[in-house]
């Protein structure tokens, strides 16, 4: 709950005020600048935020990608290389092993079925592996045999391992399925006699053993070792490369005397890392082939959590620039606005007065030609009344009455107008505002009685006394009761009231609950005939010299309205007068 | 018919349609009312009679009302001056409170004339 509240003030925050305001033509121009001000904030802060950090991440990014790779490829190699090791050794041992037999064995020996069967035996125990053991004399037929198949008298002349271990010394075979349709491996020794006879000791290796050591490397679900021959033929089985004996789909790698990483795609395109290393003295090129989505496995979610970091703060500084943005521009906004308005208020008071200029103006021609009018007239009345010849005559004096009614009533708006005009001589005194709002309030006492309106003052007995011009006061909170009046029907209530606006000023508001003033009235209001009485009466006037008596006093007056609930009109007026005036010593 | 027979007033107006009716109007209630539309001719007819007092405009062509009755008063020191006038403005105000009785403003009726001028007769 109180996450959602603080949300919504968040979300109030960031929300540009000045966007909607106003659909007015003159705001245009301006409104259209915050906006264009405040997408031009957002994009530059957003910019200098935020390429900043996604450089950042990209640097971590390519460092971190490059040490896990480096990383494991050390590995690899280690991996590799120790490997290649183990297997080197395997298959020296089990030469060295047959080089001791044929060194310490009489052929003799050797050539006897039991001792062979014991010494094939003995070697099965120690180093395990062995499958059969053969002694196979300079023409290649194979004079003593030991093992699981029937294998004596068989000839070997002709095959190429024959010769090759004739020339060499010693052979160790690739992997092959022979007479006996298994893998296996065969390792064969020379031994000369005299000068140029020579017999040879042959074994047969299960490749059990091999597999073993590669299945002991722990290596991870999809990745596995395995071992090819030269021509990239698979000599121990491969879960994902190819079949046993038959070409791996991986190229073969290029030949290096030392453990060796390199990149690769396998056939289904997947990026692989391959470590390889050619195995001394044997056909053999063992193969560490590792998939680099496994490898990478780490770095992903290593990825994903920068990616999280990145993501969010990415969020968190757009929302900051958003909300500092929005700040900054909403403040020149509120600024302007209420420059505006001080504008236009000015712009209206000055319109006000050059309208009672005007108004005065006019008033001045009008009233002498009413004058002339006036005392023809007059004159006319004069002498129906003396003379006995038109004092019957009802119709001609009803005429000349209406005319004279007209002339004074011309006459009084002309006064109204020039009364809204002109500057009276103020004569400032000390004046104790409740003691003169009683003073007016008690002409209008009777009218209040008769149409049943509440009167309500509220003025403390220590509100301060102000320094201005009695009559100007009387005229102007005249003026503003007897419109309250007239805003209400029977039984309004009427409320005045002091209020402190601002240091060395004081307030009045006179308060109505009548008809209200529609917005569209509230500018014109203080103009000089604008009235809503129409049909009923008044001049139009009656605000319009309050407003200018307002402004003799160095005062201001304000209006709140709300249609249907009534309204205030406030005048503000500076404690100690401070126009010019020759009368101004004369307080109290 | 209330004013006194003795009294003599001149009226001194640059409008004759406006200051003759009102002389006649006066006669009519008693009142002795020359005027005059120039200020030539009103100071003619000082120099000639005697008159109790002097109701003028204040805006006139030529010359002013308050200049004309400075240059009445020198000829005719306690004679008492009423001011009518069409315009209001500031300045008039101002010196015409210091100069005059009172100050009528355009347009007025016959009454509030006579009360001013009874209430100068009074003084």
């Amino acid at each position: 709950m109180n996450l959602f509240k603080y949300m919504v003030s968040l979300a109030a925050h960031l929300k540009p005020r000045f966007w909607k305001a106003g659909a007015s033509e003159t705001q245009g121009q301006i409104l259209f600048n915050y906006r264009k001000f405040w997408l031009f904030s957002i994009t530059v802060r957003s910019l200098v935020s935020l390429v900043p950090i996604a450089i950042l991440f990209m640097f971590t990014y390519m460092l971190e990608n490059k040490a896990i790779k480096n990383e494991n490829h050390l590995h690899t190699v280690r991996l590799t290389s120790n490997t290649r090791r183990t297997l080197t050794y395997f298959f020296e041992e089990r030469l060295d092993a047959l080089r001791f037999i044929i060194q310490e064995e009489k052929f003799e020996t050797l050539n006897n079925p039991d001792s062979l069967s014991y010494i094939l035996r003995n070697l099965q125990r120690g180093f395990g592996g062995f499958i059969d053991l053969g002694l196979i004399n300079e023409s290649g037929l194979q004079t003593n045999y030991v093992g699981p198949f029937d294998l004596k008298q068989r000839n070997y002349r002709d095959q190429k391992w024959f010769a090759n271990c004739i020339e060499n010394g010693s052979y160790l075979s690739e992997v092959f399925l022979g007479y006996r349709k298994l893998p296996h491996i065969i390792i064969a020794l020379k031994r000369a006699v005299n000068n140029d006879s020579f017999y040879i000791l042959r074994a047969t290796l299960d490749i059990k053993k091999l597999i073993q050591i590669l299945s002991s490397l722990e290596l991870s679900e999809r990745s596995e070792a395995f071992i090819c021959n030269r021509e990239g033929r698979l000599q121990t089985p491969s879960r994902y490369y190819g079949k046993l004996l038959e070409r791996m789909d991986l190229p073969i790698p290029e030949f290096s005397r030392y453990s060796q990483v390199k990149e690769a795609v396998d056939n289904a395109g997947s990026p692989i890392l391959i470590g390889y290393a050619y195995i001394e003295n044997s056909p053999y090129i063992l193969m560490l082939v590792k998939r680099s989505e496994e490898i990478m496995k780490g770095w992903y979610s290593l990825r994903k959590e920068i990616n999280w970091i990145f993501g969010i703060s990415v969020i968190a500084t757009l929302i900051v620039v958003l909300g500092i943005s929005t700040l900054m521009v909403n403040k020149i906004f509120d600024a302007d606005q209420k420059r505006l308005r001080a504008m236009e208020r000015l712009e209206s008071s000055g319109r006000l007065i050059s309208i009672g200029r005007l108004a005065a103006g006019v008033a001045h021609e009008i009233n002498n030609p009413l004058a002339v009018i006036g005392e023809n007239a007059g004159l006319i009345d004069d002498i129906f009344k003396l003379n006995k010849e038109y004092q019957g005559d009802q119709q001609l004096k009803e005429l000349i009455a209406a005319v004279l009614e007209s002339v004074e009533r011309c006459g009084e708006i002309t006064k109204q107008l020039l009364e809204f005009a002109r500057h009276f001589e103020t004569k400032i005194e000390a004046i104790n505002l409740k003691r003169t709002i009683s003073g007016v309030l008690s002409f209008l006492r009777k009218e209040a009685l008769y149409r049943n309106i509440a009167i309500d003052i509220d003025i403390p007995e220590d509100f301060p006394v102000i320094y201005s011009d009695y009559g100007s006061l009387q005229q102007i909170f005249l003026n503003l009761i007897n419109n309250a009046f007239q805003a209400m029907d029977k039984g309004g209530r009427l409320e005045i009231f002091a209020t402190r606006p601002a240091e060395g000023y004081v307030g009045i508001s006179v308060r109505d609950n009548g008809c209200g003033i529609p917005e569209e009235d509230r500018n014109e209001i203080f103009e000089p005939f604008f009235t809503t009485k129409g049909m009923r009466g008044g001049t139009g006037l009656g605000l319009s010299i309050t407003f200018g008596l307002v402004r003799k006093l160095r005062g201001e007056i304000s209006l709140d309205s709300k249609i249907g609930e009534g309204t205030t009109f406030t005048v503000t007026l500076p404690i100690r007068y401070a126009g010019e005036s020759k009368n101004e010593a004369l307080t109290g | 018919m209330q004013g006194r027979v003795k009294m003599k007033l001149l009226l001194v107006d640059d409008e004759e349609k406006f200051v003759a009716r009102l002389a006649e109007r006066l006669a009519l209630r008693g009142y002795q009312a020359d005027w005059a539309t120039t200020f030539e001719e009103a100071l003619a007819k000082v120099g000639r009679e005697t008159y109790d007092i002097a109701v003028l405009d204040i805006k006139m062509p030529t010359m002013s009302g308050i200049d004309l009755k400075k240059r009445m008063e020198q000829m005719v020191p306690e004679m008492k001056f009423i001011f009518v006038t069409g315009h209001g403005s500031e300045h008039d105000y101002d010196t015409v409170c210091k100069e005059a009785l009172c100050c009528i403003i355009k347009p007025f009726k016959i009454e509030a004339l006579i009360e001013k001028i009874e209430q100068a007769l009074t003084l």
